[in-house]
């Protein structure tokens, strides 16, 4: 309590005062803008120096940390920042946006934007050699039209395919690696397996929205293209594929994380495999729960038709921010460092973005995962990683990627033709961008 | 009572029959009314993979456990209901007082602008309140009053809807004979609305009351923009933060407990504030 | 108006009695509102976190709302949702209404039963819809029973289907909102004066005679605002079918609402579209409304 009535006493004095003792000659308060918890979590375990004051305040030598956290839901979060960072540059020094979190979908929003709202990594001091142990896909995420890197991640999210052991055995008769790889390792060859697992009563994937990710991933066009809206062909063989395998019964039209998706994480519920990175396989697939195919540590990981990845948070410098050099240590220490990037590896079975770390870890058994059974994917995930090519992302992907997948559903679902649904997909689009030139 | 009954046999149903079949709607009714709540309850208790493995209508037995995750929790929730609590309840209050006031000046005053200002009220009622809504944000910032909860409680001092029902009650309840009475008492115009009126619409104050503090208590899209510092954040907007958990902490097991943890004192203030409702129609028809 | 000169000494009491009503309305409301009118005559919206215009573009906005055609459907969708949900509220809230207030009848257990039907409105409506997800899909209890009963071969896809869709939304408006209805109306019909009833009781009245012959005309303000505001917040449908749908409407739009094709122009912050788009639902809602009114000749007694 008195520790309390301290930091506060303190704090109105900083602001009164000059900046005191501080290692960087910055600003007294840093603004840090986020959804969730996850990067204070990091923060406050990882940094050196940083003391947690309460829920939403912290200390890093004589300057407060002030998170203000904004729940995702209904856009709110994004639609605070479009409030706030462009007017940053005049905002009262205490009152500027430091730093803030943005996820992959609409990251290049923020990053390409006419008025500026990121600082250049570059410009934080930050040169293309302290970060050249990282991922190249997390830095396509977050690289300007102009080839400038503007935030940078602590986590890769490679995925691979995740199938059940038990079913392998059924159908194929082994449950080997190379045998299963060999059975999902281009599409053509997943759909006449999806066929084979039919007759043993399995569906491949739960929902056709579990592969969506791995064919999104490996586009060879962006979503526009001089302001003309562009459906790949890599996204219509999507439609195509998934058309012919609900057709044929061989998986279903669920939306992801409804309860039917994940009936196949046990037993009964008679899926063959996932898509997902890490976290999927450690975190959500019910592995706490008696019965599950994870807490039996029955599935087992195999690269799959194509690389991709899923989910991951990027770290942005705002422009005008008033603690420059603070904010670039904490980008240096939190994505750059092996040494914290191994403790989180340790602590948070994170997947970091840095390659010796991971392929250290690749190579001891002691992070070999339970639920796989006992086998160890990094090595996997880290190829995984190499080969993810996000050059083709663009500022509209969140609102195509969703549209384009909740048009498709009515196709699927036999309420509408392709082309109906196409066309339902351009109206939706027209709506949500009205600049964008759709035919 | 006796030649009632004859008379009722004589037209339709047995009045035997007629409480049969009351009794079993009623009944039914009000299982689709409560079974929500049991489901809530029994998420509440359950971990947050067995929420996702799908439905089910035996208690778990994670309600500790979910509870002290909650309260241990970062999320200020206990700060997160008293915020609630007051915004919700000012509105209430601010809504009903002076959309009677606002009511009571069309209903029993003559002036030359009455008709246009009624006419206007009921046409503003049509608005759609997401239309405003983007606008009503930005004219906050320009305000300066972000982080506030001015902008959640003083416009609810102007509630169409709330006018309107106060209104049509009146017409159907408020005799103008009352108010010419209490003026020949020597009663002044506001004291004869606070001591007299005010009165006299208790069911309909009631009713407009829950309903007011209902909606505001369960707003979430115009305080998730107005308010994001933790003192000041409302409930919905903690259970939306709960949601957007990460991986790592995302747990439906906590967000079903925070549902039912909110909903707990808009149930106490609806039963409290019923019974001006409830009791009272009984009375009045078994007497009768 | 029977003392003229009295009326005028306490006429300017209405002024007073009006003007917080009016100050608040206008700090808070009118900005906004005029800003919807002035803006939907305007391009004006974000892509991404540019801003595009505002440029004066006269009625095109209005043109480009009209020209697809797809607002007629979505206001038939909303009408739809609204009557399939609104038909069984308003029947069931009278029905309980005069079973509460019929003497003969003599429910027991009244305060209870009025109690609990309000009870479903507490209960935020994310919430409620994720509770009708669970329940509703296709591995759900309610499709577990009926494939175990034999009425269907398979799991019913209650989501994919237009009727059951739109369904499910009336169902879930109708148990969200007909406590409140019948609470609205039960209040209504406490501020009747008691002695009415006995006077009818008195003359030999049936139970259903009282409740046709005086109780529902002494409730018809009541039912009118009851009306007029189910009209209205129908029109305005929105949060039930935005959560059920997640924002799609689908299948096909056809469980889209104006409201929802007005939010989805809102992502964009396109004050321009939605600015028409509140102007033309604004004068669907009045010229409905005035229907209304005339239709329950309430307009007259309203003076």
């Amino acid at each position: 309590m008195n520790k309390k009535l301290m930091s506060i006493a303190l704090t109105a004095a900083a602001v009164g005062c000059v900046a005191g003792t501080t290692a960087f000659a910055d600003g007294n308060v840093l603004n840090i803008q986020c959804w969730n918890e996850e990067f204070k979590t990091r923060l406050t375990d990882h940094y050196p120096g940083y003391e947690e004051v309460d829920g939403t305040h912290g200390k890093i030598g004589d300057v407060d940390v002030v998170w203000t956290i904004t729940p995702s839901d209904d856009n709110a979060y994004q639609n605070h920042l479009d409030e706030v960072l462009p007017v940053n540059e005049e905002a009262a020094d205490d009152e500027k946006v430091d730093l803030f979190l943005i996820e992959a979908d609409y990251a290049k929003k923020y990053i390409n934007s006419e008025v500026e709202v990121t600082e250049k990594i570059a410009d934080l001091g930050i040169t293309d050699d302290e970060l050249a142990n990282q991922y190249q896909y997390t830095k396509d995420v977050v690289t300007d039209a102009e080839g400038n890197l503007r935030g940078v991640s602590w986590q890769g999210c490679p995925g691979v395919l995740i199938f059940n052991r038990e079913a392998a055995k059924e159908v194929f008769g082994t449950d080997d690696l190379d045998t299963v790889q060999e059975k999902v390792k281009d599409w053509d060859t997943f759909k006449a397996t999806a066929a084979e697992l039919k007759e043993a009563g399995y569906s491949i994937v739960s929902t056709v929205n579990d592969t969506y990710r791995v064919y999104s991933n490996n586009v060879t066009t962006p979503w526009v293209v001089d302001g003309k809206l562009n459906i790949d062909d890599n996204l219509m063989k999507w439609v195509d594929d998934s058309m012919e395998m609900v057709e044929a019964g061989e998986t279903n039209t669920f939306e992801l994380w409804s309860d039917d998706w994940a009936k196949g994480f046990f037993p009964d519920g008679k899926v063959f495999c996932y898509f997902g990175p890490a976290w999927l396989i450690n975190f959500s697939m019910h592995a706490d729960e008696e019965g599950s195919i994870a807490n039996l540590g029955g599935w087992g990981a195999v690269e799959g038709p194509q690389g991709f990845y899923w989910g991951g948070t990027w770290i942005a410098a705002a422009k005008g921010t008033d603690n420059p050099e603070l904010v670039a240590d904490i980008i240096r220490k939190l994505t750059t460092d092996e040494g914290i990037m191994t403790d989180i590896v340790k602590a948070d079975s994170d997947f970091v973005n840095n390659k010796p770390a991971m392929e250290a870890a690749a190579e001891d058994d002691s992070f070999a995962f339970a639920v796989l059974g006992g086998q160890n994917p990094l090595a996997m995930f880290c190829a995984g990683a190499e080969k993810i090519d996000l050059s083709n992302m663009g500022d509209y992907d969140q609102g195509c990627t969703e549209e384009f997948q909740n048009a498709m559903k009515n196709y699927f679902d036999g309420n509408a033709s392709k082309e109906e649904a196409i066309e339902l997909f351009k109206t939706a689009i027209s709506e949500k961008y009205p600049d964008l030139v759709v035919e | 009572m006796n030649s009632d009954a004859v008379g009722a046999k004589s037209k339709g149903l047995p009045i035997g029959v007629r409480r049969m079949i009351a009794y079993i709607v009623l009944v039914l009714i009000s299982f689709l009314c409560l079974f929500w709540f049991y489901v809530l309850l029994v998420n509440a208790t359950r971990t947050n993979s067995q929420i996702q493995g799908g439905f089910s209508a035996v208690f778990g037995t994670n309600f500790v456990t979910n509870w002290k995750n909650l309260i241990g929790g970062t999320l200020p929730v206990v700060r997160g209901m008293v915020n609630s609590l007051v915004i919700a309840a000012s509105s209430a209050v601010l809504c009903v007082y002076f959309s009677t006031m606002t009511a009571y000046a069309i209903h029993v005053y003559e002036f030359k602008l009455k008709r246009y200002i009624y006419t206007f009220i009921l046409a503003v009622m049509m608005i759609p309140t997401q239309v405003t809504a983007l606008g009503f944000i930005k004219l906050v910032g320009r305000m300066k009053l972000y982080n506030n909860f001015i902008p959640l409680i003083v416009p609810a001092i102007a509630a169409p809807v709330t006018f309107f029902y106060m209104k049509q009650y009146m017409d159907s309840a408020l005799p103008l004979a009352l108010v010419e009475a209490a003026r020949i008492d020597g009663a002044g115009e506001f004291r004869t609305f606070n001591t007299i009126v005010l009165p006299l619409m208790k069911p309909s104050i009631a009713v407009q009351a829950i309903f007011t503090f209902v909606a505001s208590w369960n707003n979430y899209f115009t305080p998730a923009l107005i308010l994001n510092k933790d003192k000041v954040k409302t409930l919905p907007i903690l259970i939306a933060q709960l949601r957007s958990a990460d991986f790592l902490k995302f747990d439906m097991g906590q967000v079903y407990m925070m549902i039912a943890f909110s909903i707990f004192p808009v149930i106490i203030v609806y039963l409290i504030l019923s019974k001006y409702i409830v009791g009272g129609v009984a009375v009045g028809s078994v007497k009768g | 108006m029977r003392n003229k000169h009295k009326a005028v000494s306490y006429n300017k009491w209405g002024y007073i009695f009006l003007i917080p009503f009016v100050t608040v309305y206008i700090v808070f409301q009118m900005i906004p509102l005029f800003t919807t009118i002035y803006n939907s005559f305007f391009e004006n919206y974000m892509s991404g976190l540019k801003q595009i215009g505002p440029n004066f573009v006269g009625l095109a906005n209005y043109k480009a709302l009209f020209a697809s055609g797809d607002i007629w459907k979505y206001l038939r969708n909303t009408m739809i949702m609204w009557i399939m949900g609104f038909v069984p509220q308003i029947f069931f809230s009278l029905l309980l209404g005069a079973w509460f207030s019929d003497s003969m009848l003599r429910v027991k257990g009244q305060r209870f039963f009025k109690t609990v039907i309000y009870l479903p409105n507490l209960i935020m409506a994310s919430a409620f819809s994720m509770l009708f997800f669970a329940l509703f899909s296709d591995g759900g209890p309610i499709n577990t029973i009926l494939v175990s009963l034999g009425i269907f071969k398979e799991p019913y896809k209650f989501f994919s289907h237009v009727w059951s869709a739109r369904s499910l939304v009336a169902f879930m408006n109708f148990l969200m909102w007909f406590g409140n209805t019948t609470i609205l109306l039960m209040a209504g019909m406490l501020g009747i004066d008691s002695s009415l009833f006995e006077a009818a009781n008195v003359d030999g009245a049936t139970s259903t005679q009282i409740f046709f012959k005086i109780t529902l005309p002494l409730l018809r303000p009541i039912l009118v605002y009851v009306l007029i505001t189910s009209l209205i917040g129908g029109l305005q449908m929105f949060d039930v079918p935005q959560i059920l749908t997640n924002g799609t409407g689908d299948p096909m739009r056809n469980t889209m609402t104006l409201i929802m094709y007005l939010n989805k122009h809102l992502f964009s912050k396109n004050y321009g579209m939605a600015g028409a788009l509140s102007v033309v639902l604004f004068i669907i809602t009045g010229i409905l409304s005035i229907i209304v009114f005339r239709a329950t000749g309430d307009r007259q007694k309203a003076r």
